[in-house]
């Protein structure tokens, strides 16, 4: 039995990406985010587009259970856009006379899951549980970065060249499982879900087109990361304002106790 | 408990004057905080028992705001924090001022104590003073221990899972000691159930100890830094105004230190797994734990025997309690003691190679590396301190505080 769980516990780690090779010799591809450092924000505009990714592409399989339909009016919708958004989709609920039945979503409720429950998720994906993305740029060292290199970390194995697989530290014996795809950030280099974002597969507004923003994979990544950050971390900017005025304010204590306490001891020393 | 001033202070209030009669806590303030004698030469290094005592009340107070927020249940508990963090007003910023809040309280605590083993703090007649200050370390380490598993993401349940499995090393009946921690026959929701229980309550038996703690103290008065007795009353000040100003004043910056890592950097001191919800079939690679047992984690691992290991671990704790007789030399402070001086350093230094063989995993140099920073740790205790203190000559002490002092502003 416990060989047995043991060996579950391995094919779960390697398919439910929740595992992380340590000190992976593939870098991270560069990128810098509004959010990042001490003072950073979200920017807004790719928020919202990173958010029409999601809802486009990813949220076919990946939960977003902690956020709600409400709190996407922070990110800059209008109540009537995010009440249509919700009432968009179909919640599974009690009904009056206590039976379960889908009723319109309404801005209270919670990112409907794509599947029912973990179970429905690995029968529907080749046994791999795709994970609820709520936190998964805080769950992943350098999350953001992380996240968005591997969604442009796909490569065909099979042209890969002998430097190129040595430079990756790929073992001498290294072989695909079925079912798996190749990408390079990924620990392990193999990853159950098939390339998710390719090129222009999302169509921006004409507001976003009219300011330059392209749809081509990077852009695509990370906007959907900008929006996968907003979703882990929806209070940051709240924190970081907050931060200036308590530090400021304890500094400026600081400098008031110390002058006191100069004024106190002037007599002792 | 001692005081060196008289009588009753008169106090104007005619109410705090009748309660005073009754009740005299008026009377006991003043002489304990408010004219209390203290050693003149302090210098900020003392100031970090009172920081310790002022984080552990931050603690208790978000830690009962978030109690009345917090579901403990292994289906509930990991999202019901992300429920403060997003629904909860200002919930976000008590749970960051309780997670780094533990950091912060172990940061000023193990401050406090490297203070004590460098001026000899824990020599007669201090003893009881020092032991009651192990006993709240102790205590801590259990504390944050059950409070790491609440949020009940992957190295809280992992975590929970090592350590707790620690105790089935013990021989006949570590498995039925293990099964009884858990409350069933692996971590799960009644181990989740008991330590939000005890995680509760443990921190009012800490401020119990901590009360024990300070009347020990104020039996024996404070150790200073040069470690001689107060021989009169030059050689103190009143407790008030003080060290009010000059403890005042340490806190508030290491306040600050605090503040901007709870604003700007929340999740410094912790683990990314820690927000992917616990999973028993998932195995992290690396399970590792809060970084104030890192060195206690390193001389676990150090012993390849497992037993060995939780006896060597527990041991690393125990041998503080014997330190005052362990620590032969008469002279307090290691400004008086030219090797122990330098001794001090290399254990500060050898606790550092501990923790940072404890964030690593077991393999390659690290493994003897522990090995050897795990063997001197219990040589300083052991064999060092003993021996030291028989051989060395102490440089010539200072004749009273006063003394020290006014030489060094003069010079």
């Amino acid at each position: 039995m416990r060989k047995l769980l043991a060996t579950a516990a391995v094919a779960l780690a390697s398919l439910s990406g929740q595992a992380f090779a340590e000190g992976s010799d593939v870098k991270l591809l560069p990128v810098s985010f509004s959010f990042e450092g001490p003072f950073g924000t979200y920017d807004y505009h790719a928020v919202q587009r990173g958010f029409q990714v999601y809802k486009e592409v990813c949220a076919a399989c990946h939960g977003l259970s902690l956020v709600a339909y409400r709190n996407l009016q922070q990110i800059g919708l209008s109540e009537a856009a995010v009440k249509a958004i919700a009432a968009d989709v179909q919640i599974r609920d009690l009904n009056d006379v206590g039976e379960m039945a889908d009723r319109p979503g309404r801005p209270a409720d919670r990112f409907r899951s794509p599947f029912p429950n973990e179970l429905a998720a690995r029968a529907a994906n080749n046994g791999a549980y795709p994970p609820d993305l709520s936190l998964m740029i805080k769950a992943r060292p350098n999350g953001a970065h992380y996240v968005y290199s591997l969604l442009q970390g796909y490569e065909d194995f099979a042209k890969l060249t002998a430097d190129q697989k040595k430079a990756m530290g790929l073992a001498a014996d290294f072989k695909m499982q079925p079912n798996m795809q190749f990408n390079k950030f990924f620990p392990g280099h193999q990853i159950a879900m098939p390339k998710p974002l390719n090129e222009g597969q999302v169509t921006y507004n004409e507001e976003a087109q009219k300011e330059g923003i392209k749809n081509d994979l990077p852009q695509l990544a990370k906007d959907v990361v900008h929006f996968l950050a907003w979703a882990s971390e929806p209070k940051m900017e709240e924190r970081k304002k907050t931060g200036v005025k308590a530090v400021l304010f304890l500094v400026i204590l600081a400098g008031l106790f110390y002058a006191v306490k100069r004024k106190v001891w002037a007599d002792v020393h | 408990m001692a005081s060196t001033q008289g009588g009753p202070p008169a106090f104007n209030n005619s109410v705090v004057r009748w309660i005073d009669k009754r009740l005299p806590i008026f009377t006991f303030m003043h002489h304990e905080y408010g004219v209390f004698p203290t050693p003149r030469n302090f210098n900020y290094w003392w100031s970090f028992g009172g920081i310790a005592m002022v984080m552990l009340i931050i603690m208790i107070v978000t830690g009962i705001v978030l109690a009345m927020n917090y579901t403990p249940h292994i289906d509930f508990a990991h999202d019901s924090v992300q429920r403060i963090h997003r629904d909860v007003n200002h919930g976000w910023l008590v749970q960051y001022l309780h997670q780094n809040g533990a950091s912060f309280f172990f940061i000023a605590v193990f401050i406090h104590i490297f203070r004590g083993l460098y001026y000899g703090s824990y020599k007669n007649p201090r003893e009881l003073l020092w032991i009651l200050g192990v006993v709240i370390l102790l205590l801590m380490m259990a504390t944050a221990f059950m409070g790491y598993v609440l949020p009940w993401g992957q190295m809280s349940f992992w975590g929970a899972t090592v350590i707790t499995n620690l105790f089935s090393a013990i021989p006949v009946i570590g498995n039925d000691i293990t099964t009884f921690l858990w409350g069933g026959f692996s971590v799960d929701n009644p181990t989740l159930n008991r330590f939000f229980s005890l995680h509760y309550l443990l921190p009012f038996v800490i401020v119990g100890v901590v009360v024990l703690h300070i009347a020990a103290m104020h039996v024996a008065g404070s150790n200073n830094p040069i470690g001689i007795d107060p021989k009169g009353p030059q050689d103190t000040i009143p407790f008030s105004p003080y060290y009010v100003t000059k403890d005042g004043f340490a806190l508030i910056v290491f306040l600050t230190i605090y503040a901007a890592v709870v604003f700007f950097a929340p999740d410094f001191f912790g683990e990314p797994d820690n927000y992917i919800k616990a999973n028993p079939l998932v195995t992290p690679p690396h399970i590792v734990p809060e970084w104030y047992f890192l060195p206690f984690y390193a001389i676990l691992r150090a012993i390849p025997d497992k037993l060995g290991g939780v006896v060597a671990m527990f041991g690393a704790i125990a041998v503080l309690f014997v330190l005052p007789w362990l620590d032969t030399a008469r002279v307090r402070s290691a400004r008086f003691r030219p090797i122990y001086k330098w001794f001090f350093w290399v254990l500060l230094i050898d606790c550092f190679i501990l923790g940072y063989c404890g964030a690593n995993p077991p393999e390659g140099y690290f493994v003897p590396l522990a090995r050897v920073a795990t063997l001197y740790y219990f040589f300083h205790f052991l064999i060092l301190l003993p021996v030291l203190g028989k051989l060395e000559r102490p440089l010539p002490l200072p004749n009273s505080i006063a003394e020290s002092v006014l030489k060094k502003s003069a010079s």
